[in-house]
C-alpha cells in the first residue's frame, strides 16, 4: 500500500492522497484508499492532457504571434511553463525516489516504517566508556531526561517513572534487548507496559581528539492512534523533541560537569522544571 | 535587589528583582561595581531582536566583587573580577579550539530551539539579551550570578581602577577581535564605519596592529574627534561621497580591509535603507546593512571585510556580486572574549592601550532608564554610560 502510494504521489493531482491518503492507510481502509487512487489517477491524465493542450495552443499562438512581436514574449511565456512543469515534475519524482545515498535513515524524508521514528547525535568530548558506563546505570537518567522521575529495577527489566501533566506519574516498562559494552545499548518495552517503544544508543569515536558521538534512536506508535496520543500526552512533548533535549543535557552534564540553566534563583530553577512538566 | 528591567520597546526601568542564587557548582555571585550601556543594547531598547521578555533583566558589559562561590568555582569571595559577555563552559569543542562565542553547553537545552531554527544552530549564551542567548539576567543590577565562573571572570589587579579594566567585558575585545579579522599589514589602509565605542576601540586596535593608515567614518562630530584624537583620519558621510574619498585615500586601489563596527540600525538616507527602515519596523526583514553594503563596494579586490557590527536577521539587496567578483574574505562573529582577556588586561597595565577616553557619563543604577534614553537620543555627546550600584548622585 504504500508502494501505491508514493506511485500515485507522483501525478499531477495526487497530492490530496499525500495527506488524507496516507492518513487512511494508517487506518488500514484499502478500498477507500483504492478509490482515491482511481480518482488521482483521472484527475493526473486530465491534467496531463490540459498540459498537451497548452503546447499546442503555444505553438500556434508563437506562428501566429511571428507577425506580430508585441506578441512573442506571451509564446515565449507559454514555453517556458510547459518546460518548467515538465522539469518540477521530473524533480518531484527524483526528491520522491530517495532512498540511496549514505544519510542515516532516521533523517530521510520518508520512511517505510508505521511508526515514529525520531533521533539525533551530539559529539561529547568524554571517552565512549565512561559515557557508556553512565547511560548504563539507569538510575543516572533521570540527571538529564527533565521528565524522568525514577528508572528502577523490576524483575528482569526497568521500570520508568514518568511525569505526566497535573503532578501524575505513569509507569513503562522495557527491557534490554541488546548491549556491547561501550558502544551500544537497545532497549524495547516489555508486553504489559502501557505505552509500547523501542530504541537504541550509540556509542562511537568521533575523529581524532574530538570524543565520542552519541547517537539515540527511539520509535514509537504513532501520534493518531489512542496509544500514540497517550504517548504525546504522557511525556507533554512530541518525543522527538524531548529526547533531543535530553540528549544536549546530557552532553552538558558529561562535559561540563553540570546542565546549563538560566533560572536566577533555586525557586525559579524549580519553577522552570515545573513549568516544562505542565506545558 | 534593584535591577534595569526590559518592559518594551524603548521602555526599561529599574525595578525590585529576587537577589540571584548558586545554582550550579561552576557558579559564582558578584556583587556588581561598575555596567555599562552597550550599543547592542540599544538593539534591545529599540525591539528590534527578537525573544526578549518584560521582566528580563539587561546588561552584558559588567565587573564587581565574588560574593558567592559555587563548589566548584576557581573564585575566591573578595576578588575584583571583570566578566565576559560571553558564557562558555571551556569544556566543549568549541571551546577548547577558542571560538568562545560559540560553545556548545551554556545554552539551556530547552531555549536552543529558537536560535537553531532562524540560524541553522544554536546560539551560545550570552549575558542579559533575549532568551535566543539563553535568557540569563544580566549585569545592569546589584547582583549577577556568573555560570562557569572557573572560565570566564578575569581577576584584576587592584591598582587598575574600574573604569580601566571594565571594557575588558565586551568593547574592547570586540573591537581588537574586529581589527584582528582585518587582518592588517603594516602597509595597509583600514577604513571603519561608524565611531562607536567598538568603532573607536576598531580603530586604536588597527593602529596598534600597524596599519599604515586608519580611515574612520560617522557623522557625529565629537565622535569623529575622538577618532582623529586616536589617530585616525576621518569621514564625515553626510558632507562626502564616502567611495569616492576612500578610492583617492588610497590611491585609487580602494581600502585593504573594511570594519564594519556600525551592524544592523544603519542611519543613512539611501533609499534601499529607508525601505529596510520600514520593514524593521513592522517586523519584516530585520536588518538595515547599508553601512555594510557600503564597505563590501569600498573595499579592494581581494580585500578583507570584519564586521563585529550585529545582525539578527535578514537583509536584502545585499551586494553578493561585489563580495564574489571581487574575492572577498569575511570574518565576523560575536567575540570570543575569553581568547583575549588576558593579552587585553597586560595591555592595559603597561599603557599600550587607554579605554577611559571613552567614557561620557557615570551615574548611579538608578538612572539607568535616563542613561539608556540619552545614549539613545544624543550619540554624539553619550559616548558611553557607565552605572554605578553604590552611586549616589550623576557625575
Amino acid at each position: 500500500m504504500t508502494k501505491a502510494a508514493s506511485v500515485l504521489d507522483r501525478l499531477p493531482g495526487g497530492t490530496r492522497l499525500d495527506r488524507e491518503g496516507l492518513r487512511d492507510l494508517a487506518r488500514g481502509s484499502s478500498s477507500k484508499v483504492a478509490a482515491e487512487g482511481r480518482k488521482a489517477i483521472g484527475r493526473g491524465k486530465r491534467a496531463l492532457s490540459r498540459e498537451t493542450r497548452s503546447g499546442k495552443h503555444a505553438r500556434k499562438a508563437g506562428e501566429q504571434m511571428r507577425e506580430n512581436p508585441a506578441g512573442i514574449a506571451g509564446a515565449l511565456t507559454g514555453i517556458a511553463l510547459l518546460a518548467g512543469t515538465v522539469v518540477f515534475g521530473a524533480f518531484l519524482a527524483r526528491r520522491h525516489k530517495g532512498g540511496d545515498d549514505d544519510a542515516p535513515g532516521v533523517t530521510r524524508k520518508r520512511t517505510d516504517s508505521d511508526n515514529a521514528v525520531g533521533g539525533r547525535t551530539v559529539t561529547i568530548r568524554r571517552p565512549a566508556a565512561e559515557l557508556y558506563r553512565f547511560w548504563r546505570d539507569f538510575q543516572n537518567l533521570p540527571q538529564f531526561m527533565e521528565n524522568v522521575e525514577e528508572v528502577r529495577p523490576h524483575g528482569d527489566h526497568e521500570a520508568w517513572v514518568v511525569k505526566a501533566p497535573g503532578g501524575r506519574t505513569v509507569e513503562l516498562h522495557t527491557r534490554v534487548t541488546e548491549e556491547i559494552e561501550n558502544q551500544r545499548i537497545a532497549w524495547e518495552s516489555v508486553q504489559h507496559s502501557d505505552i509500547w517503544t523501542k530504541g537504541h544508543v550509540e556509542f562511537s569515536d568521533a575523529p581524532g581528539d574530538r570524543g565520542t558521538r552519541v547517537s539515540l534512536r527511539i520509535e514509537y506508535a504513532p501520534p493518531g492512534g489512542a496509544i500514540g496520543k497517550g504517548l504525546a500526552k504522557l511525556f507533554m512533548r512530541e518525543p522527538e523533541v524531548q529526547a533531543r533535549h535530553d540528549l544536549k543535557r546530557f552532553k552538558m552534564l558529561m562535559e561540563a560537569g553540570e546542565v546549563a540553566t538560566s533560572a536566577h534563583t533555586k525557586q525559579a530553577a524549580k519553577n522552570v522544571a515545573h513549568q516544562q512538566e505542565t506545558a | 535587589m534593584r535591577a534595569l528591567t526590559w518592559q518594551g520597546t524603548h521602555d526599561v526601568r529599574v525595578e525590585d528583582v529576587p537577589d540571584p542564587e548558586i545554582i550550579n557548582p561552576r557558579d559564582a555571585v558578584i556583587k556588581v561595581t561598575s555596567t555599562a550601556i552597550c550599543g547592542s543594547d540599544l538593539h534591545l531598547y529599540d525591539g528590534v531582536i527578537p525573544g526578549v521578555r518584560p521582566g528580563d533583566v539587561l546588561g552584558h558589559e559588567f565587573m564587581g566583587e565574588v560574593v558567592e562561590t559555587g563548589a566548584d568555582s576557581t573564585l575566591e569571595k573578595g576578588q575584583r573580577v571583570v566578566v565576559p559577555f560571553t558564557i562558555s563552559c571551556g569544556k566543549c569543542f568549541h571551546c577548547e579550539v577558542q571560538q568562545y562565542s560559540a560553545c556548545e553547553n551554556s545554552n539551556p537545552a530547552d531555549k536552543q530551539d529558537m536560535s537553531a531554527t532562524l540560524y541553522g544552530h544554536p546560539m551560545s549564551a550570552l549575558f542579559g539579551y533575549s532568551h535566543l542567548t539563553g535568557g540569563y539576567s544580566g549585569g545592569q543590577a546589584e547582583y549577577v550570578r556568573v555560570p562557569f565562573s572557573d572560565v570566564g571572570p578575569i581577576v584584576v589587579p587592584d591598582h587598575l581602577e574600574d573604569d580601566q579594566v571594565l571594557f575588558l567585558s565586551d568593547i574592547l575585545p570586540t573591537g581588537w577581535m574586529g581589527a584582528e579579522n582585518a587582518e592588517i599589514g603594516s602597509d595597509d589602509t583600514v577604513a571603519v564605519w561608524g565611531c562607536g565605542p567598538v568603532g573607536l576601540f576598531a580603530v586604536q586596535s588597527a593602529l596598534v596592529m600597524g596599519a599604515a593608515r586608519v580611515i574612520a567614518i560617522d557623522h557625529h562630530p565629537h565622535r569623529l574627534e575622538l577618532a582623529k584624537k586616536l589617530g585616525a583620519d576621518v569621514i564625515d558621510f553626510t558632507k562626502t561621497n564616502v567611495r569616492e574619498a576612500l578610492m583617492e585615500m588610497s590611491g585609487g586601489i580602494g581600502v585593504d580591509a573594511v570594519i564594519d563596527a556600525v551592524g544592523m540600525e544603519a542611519h543613512g538616507f539611501a533609499a534601499d535603507n529607508m525601505v529596510d527602515m520600514v520593514k524593521q519596523k513592522v517586523g519584516i526583514g530585520a536588518d538595515r546593512a547599508s553601512a555594510l553594503k557600503q564597505a563590501i563596494l569600498a573595499v579592494r579586490p581581494g580585500g578583507r571585510v570584519s564586521i563585529p557590527g550585529v545582525y539578527g536577521g535578514m537583509t536584502d539587496k545585499f551586494p553578493l556580486g561585489a563580495l564574489m567578483e571581487k574575492g572577498l574574505q569575511v570574518k565576523t562573529g560575536q567575540t570570543h572574549v575569553q581568547r583575549y582577556t588576558k593579552d587585553l588586561l597586560d595591555k592595559i597595565e603597561d599603557g599600550t592601550l587607554d579605554t577611559t577616553f571613552l567614557i561620557s557619563h557615570r551615574l548611579p543604577l538608578e538612572e539607568a532608564a535616563r542613561g539608556y534614553e540619552c545614549f539613545h537620543d544624543e550619540q554624539d555627546s553619550w559616548t558611553k554610560v557607565i552605572l554605578k550600584p553604590e552611586m549616589k548622585e550623576a557625575a
